[in-house]
Protein backbone atom coordinates (compact mmCIF):
# COMPACT_ATOMS: atom_id res chain seq x y z
CA UNK A 1 0.00 0.00 0.00
CA UNK A 2 1.38 3.41 -0.96
CA UNK A 3 1.75 6.09 1.74
CA UNK A 4 -1.17 8.48 2.25
CA UNK A 5 -2.33 11.19 4.64
CA UNK A 6 -5.16 10.18 6.94
CA UNK A 7 -7.72 12.80 7.98
CA UNK A 8 -10.79 12.47 10.17
CA UNK A 9 -13.81 14.32 8.78
CA UNK A 10 -14.86 17.31 10.84
CA UNK A 11 -18.21 18.29 9.38
CA UNK A 12 -19.83 17.46 6.06
CA UNK A 13 -18.85 20.58 4.13
CA UNK A 14 -15.20 20.34 5.17
CA UNK A 15 -15.13 16.63 4.29
CA UNK A 16 -16.53 17.53 0.91
CA UNK A 17 -13.75 20.07 0.34
CA UNK A 18 -11.15 17.58 1.54
CA UNK A 19 -12.32 14.82 -0.80
CA UNK A 20 -12.69 17.09 -3.84
CA UNK A 21 -9.05 17.17 -5.07
CA UNK A 22 -7.70 14.49 -7.39
CA UNK A 23 -6.06 11.82 -5.27
CA UNK A 24 -8.29 12.35 -2.22
CA UNK A 25 -10.91 9.75 -1.33
CA UNK A 26 -13.48 9.20 1.39
CA UNK A 27 -13.27 6.00 3.42
CA UNK A 28 -16.09 4.54 5.51
CA UNK A 29 -16.18 0.74 5.98
CA UNK A 30 -13.10 0.35 3.79
CA UNK A 31 -13.83 -3.25 2.80
CA UNK A 32 -13.54 -2.52 -0.93
CA UNK A 33 -11.21 0.49 -0.91
CA UNK A 34 -8.51 -1.04 1.33
CA UNK A 35 -8.61 -4.24 -0.71
CA UNK A 36 -7.99 -2.16 -3.87
CA UNK A 37 -5.30 -0.08 -2.15
CA UNK A 38 -3.37 -3.25 -1.25
CA UNK A 39 -3.51 -4.20 -4.93
CA UNK A 40 -2.50 -0.62 -5.89
CA UNK A 41 -5.59 -0.40 -8.07
CA UNK A 42 -6.38 2.62 -5.90
CA UNK A 43 -3.52 4.69 -4.49
CA UNK A 44 -5.01 7.83 -2.93
CA UNK A 45 -2.65 10.38 -1.43
CA UNK A 46 -5.29 11.47 1.11
CA UNK A 47 -7.93 9.37 2.85
CA UNK A 48 -10.75 11.22 4.60
CA UNK A 49 -12.36 9.01 7.24
CA UNK A 50 -16.04 9.97 7.12
CA UNK A 51 -17.06 7.81 10.10
CA UNK A 52 -16.95 10.80 12.51
CA UNK A 53 -19.88 12.29 10.53
CA UNK A 54 -22.09 9.58 12.14
CA UNK A 55 -24.49 9.35 9.20
CA UNK A 56 -25.64 5.89 10.23
CA UNK A 57 -29.24 6.46 11.31
CA UNK A 58 -32.13 4.50 9.80
CA UNK A 59 -35.41 6.35 10.36
CA UNK A 60 -38.95 6.71 9.07
CA UNK A 61 -39.33 9.48 6.52
CA UNK A 62 -42.99 10.06 5.79
CA UNK A 63 -44.35 6.63 4.90
CA UNK A 64 -40.95 5.66 3.56
CA UNK A 65 -37.61 4.93 5.18
CA UNK A 66 -34.34 6.84 5.12
CA UNK A 67 -31.15 4.80 5.42
CA UNK A 68 -28.08 6.80 6.42
CA UNK A 69 -25.01 6.63 4.18
CA UNK A 70 -23.00 4.96 6.92
CA UNK A 71 -25.63 2.49 8.13
CA UNK A 72 -23.90 -0.86 7.85
CA UNK A 73 -25.30 -3.50 5.56
CA UNK A 74 -25.98 -5.56 8.70
CA UNK A 75 -27.92 -2.73 10.35
CA UNK A 76 -30.02 -2.22 7.23
CA UNK A 77 -30.76 -5.91 6.62
CA UNK A 78 -31.64 -6.36 10.29
CA UNK A 79 -33.84 -3.26 10.61
CA UNK A 80 -37.38 -4.21 11.61
CA UNK A 81 -39.01 -2.10 8.87
CA UNK A 82 -36.64 -3.30 6.17
CA UNK A 83 -37.41 -6.89 7.14
CA UNK A 84 -41.18 -6.37 7.18
CA UNK A 85 -41.80 -3.67 4.53
CA UNK A 86 -38.85 -4.00 2.14
CA UNK A 87 -37.86 -7.69 2.39
CA UNK A 88 -36.35 -7.62 -1.11
CA UNK A 89 -33.69 -5.28 0.28
CA UNK A 90 -32.96 -7.42 3.34
CA UNK A 91 -32.73 -10.52 1.13
CA UNK A 92 -30.44 -8.86 -1.40
CA UNK A 93 -28.05 -7.59 1.27
CA UNK A 94 -27.97 -10.97 3.03
CA UNK A 95 -27.23 -12.67 -0.30
CA UNK A 96 -24.02 -10.64 -0.63
CA UNK A 97 -20.59 -11.02 0.97
CA UNK A 98 -20.20 -12.44 4.50
CA UNK A 99 -21.34 -11.36 7.94
CA UNK A 100 -17.85 -10.00 8.69
CA UNK A 101 -17.94 -7.80 5.57
CA UNK A 102 -21.57 -6.74 6.01
CA UNK A 103 -20.73 -5.62 9.55
CA UNK A 104 -18.32 -3.03 8.08
CA UNK A 105 -19.76 -2.30 4.62
CA UNK A 106 -21.93 0.81 4.43
CA UNK A 107 -24.83 1.97 2.27
CA UNK A 108 -22.77 4.58 0.42
CA UNK A 109 -19.71 2.36 0.10
CA UNK A 110 -21.81 -0.46 -1.27
CA UNK A 111 -23.28 1.85 -3.93
CA UNK A 112 -19.76 3.04 -4.87
CA UNK A 113 -18.02 -0.35 -4.83
CA UNK A 114 -15.92 -1.09 -7.90
CA UNK A 115 -16.25 -3.94 -10.35
CA UNK A 116 -14.63 -7.31 -9.62
CA UNK A 117 -13.43 -7.65 -13.25
CA UNK A 118 -10.17 -9.64 -13.09
CA UNK A 119 -8.46 -7.18 -15.43
CA UNK A 120 -9.50 -4.17 -13.35
CA UNK A 121 -8.04 -5.68 -10.18
CA UNK A 122 -4.73 -6.74 -11.76
CA UNK A 123 -2.46 -3.76 -12.44
CA UNK A 124 -0.37 -5.83 -14.87
CA UNK A 125 -3.33 -6.12 -17.24
CA UNK A 126 -4.89 -3.57 -19.59
CA UNK A 127 -8.11 -2.00 -18.31
CA UNK A 128 -9.88 1.10 -19.61
CA UNK A 129 -11.69 1.50 -16.31
CA UNK A 130 -8.50 1.55 -14.23
CA UNK A 131 -6.26 3.19 -16.81
CA UNK A 132 -8.20 4.93 -19.60
CA UNK A 133 -6.85 4.14 -23.05
CA UNK A 134 -4.97 1.00 -21.99
CA UNK A 135 -7.50 -1.33 -23.61
CA UNK A 136 -9.87 -4.01 -22.34
CA UNK A 137 -8.48 -7.43 -21.53
CA UNK A 138 -11.88 -8.95 -20.89
CA UNK A 139 -13.52 -8.45 -24.29
CA UNK A 140 -11.41 -11.19 -25.88
CA UNK A 141 -10.31 -12.72 -22.59
CA UNK A 142 -11.65 -14.21 -19.37
CA UNK A 143 -15.17 -12.86 -19.17
CA UNK A 144 -17.25 -15.25 -17.12
CA UNK A 145 -18.44 -12.57 -14.68
CA UNK A 146 -18.96 -9.95 -17.35
CA UNK A 147 -21.83 -7.97 -18.80
CA UNK A 148 -24.18 -8.90 -21.63
CA UNK A 149 -26.31 -5.73 -21.55
CA UNK A 150 -25.28 -2.11 -22.10
CA UNK A 151 -21.63 -2.93 -22.85
CA UNK A 152 -19.30 -0.81 -24.97
CA UNK A 153 -16.23 -1.50 -27.07
CA UNK A 154 -14.22 -0.06 -24.15
CA UNK A 155 -15.57 -2.05 -21.19
CA UNK A 156 -17.74 -5.06 -20.37
CA UNK A 157 -17.40 -4.92 -16.57
CA UNK A 158 -20.36 -5.53 -14.29
CA UNK A 159 -21.52 -3.62 -11.25
CA UNK A 160 -21.01 -6.36 -8.64
CA UNK A 161 -23.44 -5.48 -5.84
CA UNK A 162 -26.76 -6.89 -4.64
CA UNK A 163 -28.08 -4.10 -2.39
CA UNK A 164 -28.39 -1.59 -5.24
CA UNK A 165 -30.28 -4.11 -7.38
CA UNK A 166 -33.02 -4.29 -4.75
CA UNK A 167 -32.92 -0.49 -4.36
CA UNK A 168 -33.37 -0.21 -8.13
CA UNK A 169 -36.48 -2.39 -8.02
CA UNK A 170 -37.75 -0.32 -5.07
CA UNK A 171 -37.01 2.95 -6.94
CA UNK A 172 -34.98 4.32 -4.01
CA UNK A 173 -33.33 7.75 -4.16
CA UNK A 174 -29.72 8.67 -3.33
CA UNK A 175 -29.17 11.89 -1.35
CA UNK A 176 -25.94 13.65 -2.26
CA UNK A 177 -24.35 16.65 -0.50
CA UNK A 178 -22.06 18.86 -2.54
CA UNK A 179 -20.14 20.72 0.13
CA UNK A 180 -21.62 24.20 -0.09
CA UNK A 181 -24.62 23.33 2.05
CA UNK A 182 -26.66 22.15 -0.95
CA UNK A 183 -27.78 18.66 -1.83
CA UNK A 184 -29.36 16.84 -4.73
CA UNK A 185 -31.33 13.65 -5.11
CA UNK A 186 -30.66 11.04 -7.78
CA UNK A 187 -32.75 7.89 -8.30
CA UNK A 188 -30.67 4.74 -7.73
CA UNK A 189 -31.84 3.81 -11.24
CA UNK A 190 -29.79 6.76 -12.58
CA UNK A 191 -26.89 6.70 -10.12
CA UNK A 192 -24.64 4.21 -11.92
CA UNK A 193 -23.55 4.82 -15.52
CA UNK A 194 -23.10 2.65 -18.56
CA UNK A 195 -19.44 2.38 -19.61
CA UNK A 196 -19.73 4.07 -23.02
CA UNK A 197 -16.33 5.62 -23.87
CA UNK A 198 -15.67 6.73 -20.26
CA UNK A 199 -15.71 3.44 -18.30
CA UNK A 200 -13.46 4.91 -15.60
CA UNK A 201 -16.50 6.87 -14.35
CA UNK A 202 -18.72 4.41 -12.46
CA UNK A 203 -21.46 6.75 -11.31
CA UNK A 204 -22.77 10.31 -11.36
CA UNK A 205 -20.95 11.55 -8.23
CA UNK A 206 -18.94 14.70 -8.93
CA UNK A 207 -15.64 15.45 -7.15
CA UNK A 208 -16.34 16.49 -3.56
CA UNK A 209 -19.88 15.14 -3.53
CA UNK A 210 -20.69 12.89 -0.58
CA UNK A 211 -23.62 10.49 -0.32
CA UNK A 212 -25.58 11.24 2.86
CA UNK A 213 -28.34 8.63 2.61
CA UNK A 214 -30.79 6.61 0.56
CA UNK A 215 -34.55 7.00 0.85
CA UNK A 216 -37.00 4.22 0.16
CA UNK A 217 -40.51 5.18 -1.00
CA UNK A 218 -43.62 4.12 0.92
CA UNK A 219 -43.86 0.33 0.94
CA UNK A 220 -46.06 -1.39 -1.64
CA UNK A 221 -47.92 -4.67 -1.37
CA UNK A 222 -47.19 -7.91 -3.14
CA UNK A 223 -44.46 -10.49 -3.17
CA UNK A 224 -40.83 -9.40 -2.87
CA UNK A 225 -38.15 -11.82 -4.05
CA UNK A 226 -34.39 -11.73 -4.64
CA UNK A 227 -33.08 -14.63 -6.70
CA UNK A 228 -29.30 -14.78 -7.01
CA UNK A 229 -27.50 -17.28 -9.23
CA UNK A 230 -23.84 -17.76 -8.38
CA UNK A 231 -20.98 -20.23 -8.66
CA UNK A 232 -21.31 -21.43 -5.05
CA UNK A 233 -24.18 -21.21 -2.59
CA UNK A 234 -22.69 -18.47 -0.38
CA UNK A 235 -20.15 -15.64 -0.59
CA UNK A 236 -19.93 -15.24 -4.35
CA UNK A 237 -20.86 -12.45 -6.72
CA UNK A 238 -23.97 -12.81 -8.86
CA UNK A 239 -23.70 -14.32 -12.31
CA UNK A 240 -27.26 -13.07 -12.58
CA UNK A 241 -29.69 -11.82 -9.96
CA UNK A 242 -33.30 -10.70 -10.08
CA UNK A 243 -35.00 -8.37 -7.59
CA UNK A 244 -38.75 -8.52 -7.98
CA UNK A 245 -41.74 -6.78 -6.44
CA UNK A 246 -44.82 -8.38 -7.94
CA UNK A 247 -48.46 -8.00 -6.99
CA UNK A 248 -51.67 -9.55 -8.31
CA UNK A 249 -55.27 -8.28 -8.45
CA UNK A 250 -58.24 -10.23 -9.85
CA UNK A 251 -55.99 -12.88 -11.37
CA UNK A 252 -53.88 -10.36 -13.22
CA UNK A 253 -50.48 -8.86 -12.53
CA UNK A 254 -50.98 -5.40 -11.01
CA UNK A 255 -47.35 -4.55 -10.25
CA UNK A 256 -44.03 -5.82 -11.61
CA UNK A 257 -41.01 -3.81 -10.53
CA UNK A 258 -37.94 -5.77 -11.63
CA UNK A 259 -34.20 -5.16 -11.56
CA UNK A 260 -31.28 -7.34 -12.54
CA UNK A 261 -27.75 -7.75 -11.22
CA UNK A 262 -24.69 -9.35 -12.80
CA UNK A 263 -25.75 -8.44 -16.32
CA UNK A 264 -24.51 -4.89 -16.81
CA UNK A 265 -22.31 -2.02 -15.65
CA UNK A 266 -25.24 -0.92 -13.48
CA UNK A 267 -28.24 -2.54 -11.81
CA UNK A 268 -30.42 -3.11 -14.87
CA UNK A 269 -33.94 -1.73 -14.99
CA UNK A 270 -36.03 -1.86 -18.15
CA UNK A 271 -39.38 -0.10 -17.62
CA UNK A 272 -40.84 -1.85 -20.68
CA UNK A 273 -40.89 -5.16 -18.79
CA UNK A 274 -43.23 -3.86 -16.09
CA UNK A 275 -45.42 -2.26 -18.74
CA UNK A 276 -45.63 -5.56 -20.63
CA UNK A 277 -46.54 -7.58 -17.53
CA UNK A 278 -49.01 -5.30 -15.75
CA UNK A 279 -52.64 -6.05 -16.62
CA UNK A 280 -51.86 -9.49 -17.99
CA UNK A 281 -52.71 -12.93 -16.66
CA UNK A 282 -49.59 -14.76 -15.50
CA UNK A 283 -48.32 -17.43 -17.91
CA UNK A 284 -45.08 -18.94 -19.11
CA UNK A 285 -45.74 -17.49 -22.56
CA UNK A 286 -45.98 -14.00 -21.06
CA UNK A 287 -42.74 -14.45 -19.12
CA UNK A 288 -41.02 -15.61 -22.28
CA UNK A 289 -42.06 -12.35 -23.93
CA UNK A 290 -40.70 -10.41 -20.93
CA UNK A 291 -37.38 -12.22 -21.29
CA UNK A 292 -37.36 -11.50 -25.04
CA UNK A 293 -37.69 -7.82 -24.23
CA UNK A 294 -35.01 -7.90 -21.51
CA UNK A 295 -32.52 -9.67 -23.73
CA UNK A 296 -33.30 -8.29 -27.21
CA UNK A 297 -29.99 -6.37 -27.32
CA UNK A 298 -27.96 -8.81 -25.20
CA UNK A 299 -24.48 -9.66 -26.45
CA UNK A 300 -22.21 -12.37 -25.11
CA UNK A 301 -18.41 -12.27 -25.15
CA UNK A 302 -17.64 -15.98 -25.33
CA UNK A 303 -17.18 -17.06 -21.73
CA UNK A 304 -20.29 -15.23 -20.59
CA UNK A 305 -22.60 -16.33 -23.43
CA UNK A 306 -24.34 -18.56 -20.87
CA UNK A 307 -25.67 -15.50 -19.07
CA UNK A 308 -28.22 -14.83 -21.81
CA UNK A 309 -30.17 -18.10 -21.35
CA UNK A 310 -29.42 -17.91 -17.60
CA UNK A 311 -31.06 -14.49 -17.32
CA UNK A 312 -34.11 -15.78 -19.22
CA UNK A 313 -34.49 -18.71 -16.82
CA UNK A 314 -33.85 -16.60 -13.72
CA UNK A 315 -36.49 -14.06 -14.79
CA UNK A 316 -39.01 -16.80 -15.63
CA UNK A 317 -38.38 -18.68 -12.38
CA UNK A 318 -38.72 -15.51 -10.31
CA UNK A 319 -41.99 -14.50 -11.98
CA UNK A 320 -43.35 -18.05 -11.66
CA UNK A 321 -42.54 -18.09 -7.95
CA UNK A 322 -44.12 -14.67 -7.44
CA UNK A 323 -47.34 -15.50 -9.30
CA UNK A 324 -47.78 -19.21 -8.57
CA UNK A 325 -47.27 -20.38 -12.15
CA UNK A 326 -45.80 -23.88 -12.58
CA UNK A 327 -42.33 -23.43 -14.07
CA UNK B 1 -8.89 7.44 23.31
CA UNK B 2 -6.67 4.38 23.09
CA UNK B 3 -7.60 1.24 21.20
CA UNK B 4 -8.34 -1.61 23.60
CA UNK B 5 -7.44 -5.18 22.73
CA UNK B 6 -8.69 -7.77 25.23
CA UNK B 7 -9.11 -4.90 27.72
CA UNK B 8 -5.50 -3.74 27.36
CA UNK B 9 -5.05 -0.17 26.01
CA UNK B 10 -2.75 0.58 23.07
CA UNK B 11 -1.79 3.86 21.40
CA UNK B 12 -2.80 4.10 17.75
CA UNK B 13 0.02 3.60 15.22
CA UNK B 14 1.75 6.54 13.57
CA UNK B 15 1.60 5.02 10.09
CA UNK B 16 -2.03 4.99 8.91
CA UNK B 17 -1.32 2.06 6.56
CA UNK B 18 -1.14 -0.43 9.45
CA UNK B 19 -4.12 -2.77 9.28
CA UNK B 20 -5.85 -3.74 12.50
CA UNK B 21 -4.61 -7.27 11.82
CA UNK B 22 -0.95 -6.24 11.60
CA UNK B 23 -1.41 -4.05 14.68
CA UNK B 24 -2.83 -6.95 16.70
CA UNK B 25 -0.03 -9.30 15.64
CA UNK B 26 2.97 -6.98 15.63
CA UNK B 27 2.25 -4.18 18.09
CA UNK B 28 0.18 -6.13 20.60
CA UNK B 29 2.08 -9.35 19.98
CA UNK B 30 -1.14 -11.36 19.89
CA UNK B 31 -0.38 -13.88 17.17
CA UNK B 32 -3.49 -16.00 17.62
CA UNK B 33 -5.21 -13.88 14.98
CA UNK B 34 -3.97 -15.16 11.62
CA UNK B 35 -3.22 -13.57 8.25
CA UNK B 36 -4.54 -15.77 5.46
CA UNK B 37 -5.44 -13.94 2.26
CA UNK B 38 -5.17 -10.36 3.64
CA UNK B 39 -8.10 -9.46 1.34
CA UNK B 40 -11.21 -10.32 3.36
CA UNK B 41 -11.82 -13.57 1.53
CA UNK B 42 -10.74 -16.26 4.02
CA UNK B 43 -11.80 -15.08 7.49
CA UNK B 44 -8.61 -16.22 9.29
CA UNK B 45 -8.20 -12.67 10.64
CA UNK B 46 -11.71 -12.45 12.13
CA UNK B 47 -11.86 -10.57 15.44
CA UNK B 48 -14.73 -9.05 17.40
CA UNK B 49 -14.84 -5.23 17.50
CA UNK B 50 -17.42 -3.60 19.80
CA UNK B 51 -19.32 -6.90 19.78
CA UNK B 52 -19.31 -7.39 16.00
CA UNK B 53 -17.14 -9.76 13.98
CA UNK B 54 -15.07 -8.18 11.22
CA UNK B 55 -12.11 -8.99 8.98
CA UNK B 56 -9.21 -7.25 10.77
CA UNK B 57 -7.19 -7.24 7.53
CA UNK B 58 -9.64 -4.86 5.81
CA UNK B 59 -9.62 -2.05 8.33
CA UNK B 60 -6.98 0.44 9.41
CA UNK B 61 -5.87 0.45 13.04
CA UNK B 62 -6.09 4.28 13.11
CA UNK B 63 -9.82 3.99 12.42
CA UNK B 64 -10.38 2.20 15.76
CA UNK B 65 -9.84 5.04 18.18
CA UNK B 66 -11.62 4.01 21.41
CA UNK B 67 -12.83 0.66 20.04
CA UNK B 68 -12.81 -2.57 22.04
CA UNK B 69 -11.28 -5.50 20.19
CA UNK B 70 -11.56 -9.12 21.32
CA UNK B 71 -9.21 -11.68 19.81
CA UNK B 72 -9.02 -15.44 20.32
CA UNK B 73 -6.71 -14.79 23.31
CA UNK B 74 -9.50 -12.74 24.90
CA UNK B 75 -12.10 -15.49 24.65
CA UNK B 76 -10.41 -18.08 26.85
CA UNK B 77 -7.17 -19.70 27.88
CA UNK B 78 -5.81 -23.24 27.58
CA UNK B 79 -6.85 -23.89 31.18
CA UNK B 80 -10.11 -21.96 30.98
CA UNK B 81 -11.34 -22.27 27.40
CA UNK B 82 -14.62 -20.74 26.24
CA UNK B 83 -17.48 -23.13 25.47
CA UNK B 84 -16.73 -22.89 21.74
CA UNK B 85 -13.00 -23.40 22.23
CA UNK B 86 -13.76 -26.53 24.27
CA UNK B 87 -16.28 -27.76 21.70
CA UNK B 88 -13.79 -27.31 18.82
CA UNK B 89 -11.34 -29.52 20.74
CA UNK B 90 -13.93 -32.15 21.55
CA UNK B 91 -15.32 -32.30 18.00
CA UNK B 92 -11.92 -32.08 16.29
CA UNK B 93 -13.07 -28.92 14.51
CA UNK B 94 -9.77 -28.36 12.72
CA UNK B 95 -6.81 -30.13 11.24
CA UNK B 96 -3.90 -27.72 10.78
CA UNK B 97 -5.53 -25.14 13.07
CA UNK B 98 -4.63 -22.05 11.05
CA UNK B 99 -8.22 -20.94 10.44
CA UNK B 100 -9.39 -21.94 13.93
CA UNK B 101 -8.97 -18.62 15.81
CA UNK B 102 -10.99 -16.89 13.09
CA UNK B 103 -13.57 -19.67 13.08
CA UNK B 104 -14.04 -19.43 16.85
CA UNK B 105 -14.20 -15.61 16.94
CA UNK B 106 -16.67 -15.74 14.08
CA UNK B 107 -18.81 -18.43 15.72
CA UNK B 108 -18.77 -16.58 19.05
CA UNK B 109 -20.25 -13.46 17.44
CA UNK B 110 -22.58 -15.57 15.30
CA UNK B 111 -24.27 -17.08 18.35
CA UNK B 112 -24.92 -13.55 19.62
CA UNK B 113 -26.42 -12.63 16.22
CA UNK B 114 -28.73 -15.64 16.39
CA UNK B 115 -29.73 -14.72 19.95
CA UNK B 116 -30.54 -11.20 18.70
CA UNK B 117 -32.80 -12.70 16.00
CA UNK B 118 -30.80 -11.53 12.99
CA UNK B 119 -31.77 -13.20 9.70
CA UNK B 120 -29.38 -14.71 7.15
CA UNK B 121 -29.55 -15.73 3.51
CA UNK B 122 -30.64 -19.18 4.74
CA UNK B 123 -33.63 -17.76 6.65
CA UNK B 124 -36.88 -18.52 4.79
CA UNK B 125 -38.82 -15.56 6.19
CA UNK B 126 -36.57 -12.58 6.88
CA UNK B 127 -39.34 -10.87 8.88
CA UNK B 128 -39.31 -13.65 11.49
CA UNK B 129 -36.79 -15.04 13.95
CA UNK B 130 -34.30 -17.59 12.60
CA UNK B 131 -33.90 -21.13 13.92
CA UNK B 132 -30.37 -22.47 14.05
CA UNK B 133 -30.36 -25.32 11.54
CA UNK B 134 -27.13 -26.74 10.10
CA UNK B 135 -27.94 -24.84 6.89
CA UNK B 136 -28.07 -21.61 8.91
CA UNK B 137 -24.73 -22.39 10.59
CA UNK B 138 -23.07 -23.09 7.23
CA UNK B 139 -24.42 -19.89 5.65
CA UNK B 140 -23.50 -17.73 8.63
CA UNK B 141 -19.98 -19.20 8.74
CA UNK B 142 -19.33 -18.86 4.98
CA UNK B 143 -16.83 -16.07 5.60
CA UNK B 144 -14.45 -18.52 7.28
CA UNK B 145 -12.70 -20.92 4.96
CA UNK B 146 -11.02 -24.14 6.14
CA UNK B 147 -8.62 -25.57 3.58
CA UNK B 148 -8.36 -28.80 5.58
CA UNK B 149 -12.10 -29.25 5.12
CA UNK B 150 -13.01 -29.69 8.79
CA UNK B 151 -16.43 -28.18 8.11
CA UNK B 152 -18.59 -31.08 9.40
CA UNK B 153 -16.80 -31.00 12.76
CA UNK B 154 -16.88 -27.18 12.92
CA UNK B 155 -20.65 -27.31 12.39
CA UNK B 156 -20.92 -30.04 15.06
CA UNK B 157 -18.99 -27.93 17.58
CA UNK B 158 -21.13 -24.85 16.95
CA UNK B 159 -24.34 -26.89 16.98
CA UNK B 160 -23.44 -28.33 20.38
CA UNK B 161 -22.75 -24.93 21.95
CA UNK B 162 -25.81 -23.35 20.32
CA UNK B 163 -27.97 -26.20 21.58
CA UNK B 164 -26.60 -25.84 25.07
CA UNK B 165 -27.26 -22.11 25.01
CA UNK B 166 -30.89 -22.29 23.86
Amino acid sequence: MKPFDYLRAEGLDLASQQTAPDGAMAIAGGTNLLDLMKLQVESPDTLVDVNPLSMDQIADEGDGLRIGAQATNTATANHARVRSDYPVLAKAILAGATQQLRNKATTAGNLCQRTRCYYFTNIDQPCNKREPGSGCGAIDGIARLHAVLGTSSECIATYPGDMAVAMTALDAKVEIANGDGNSRTVPVRDFHRLPSDTPHIDNVLEPGEIITGVTLPAPVGGTQLYRKVRERSSYAFALCSVAAIVDMADGRISRADLAFGGLAHKPWHDPRIGELLVGEEPSLALYDKAADLLLEDAQGYGENDFKIPLARRALTATLCEATGVEA
Amino acid sequence: MPLKINNHPYDLPGDPRVSLLDFIRREAGLTGTKKGCDHGQCGACTVIVNGKRINSCLTLAVMHDGDEVTTIEGLGTPTEPSALQQAFVEHDGYQCGYCTPGQICSATAMLDEIAAGMPSDATDDVSGAPTLTDEEIRERMSGNLCRCGAYPNIVAAIREVAGAAS
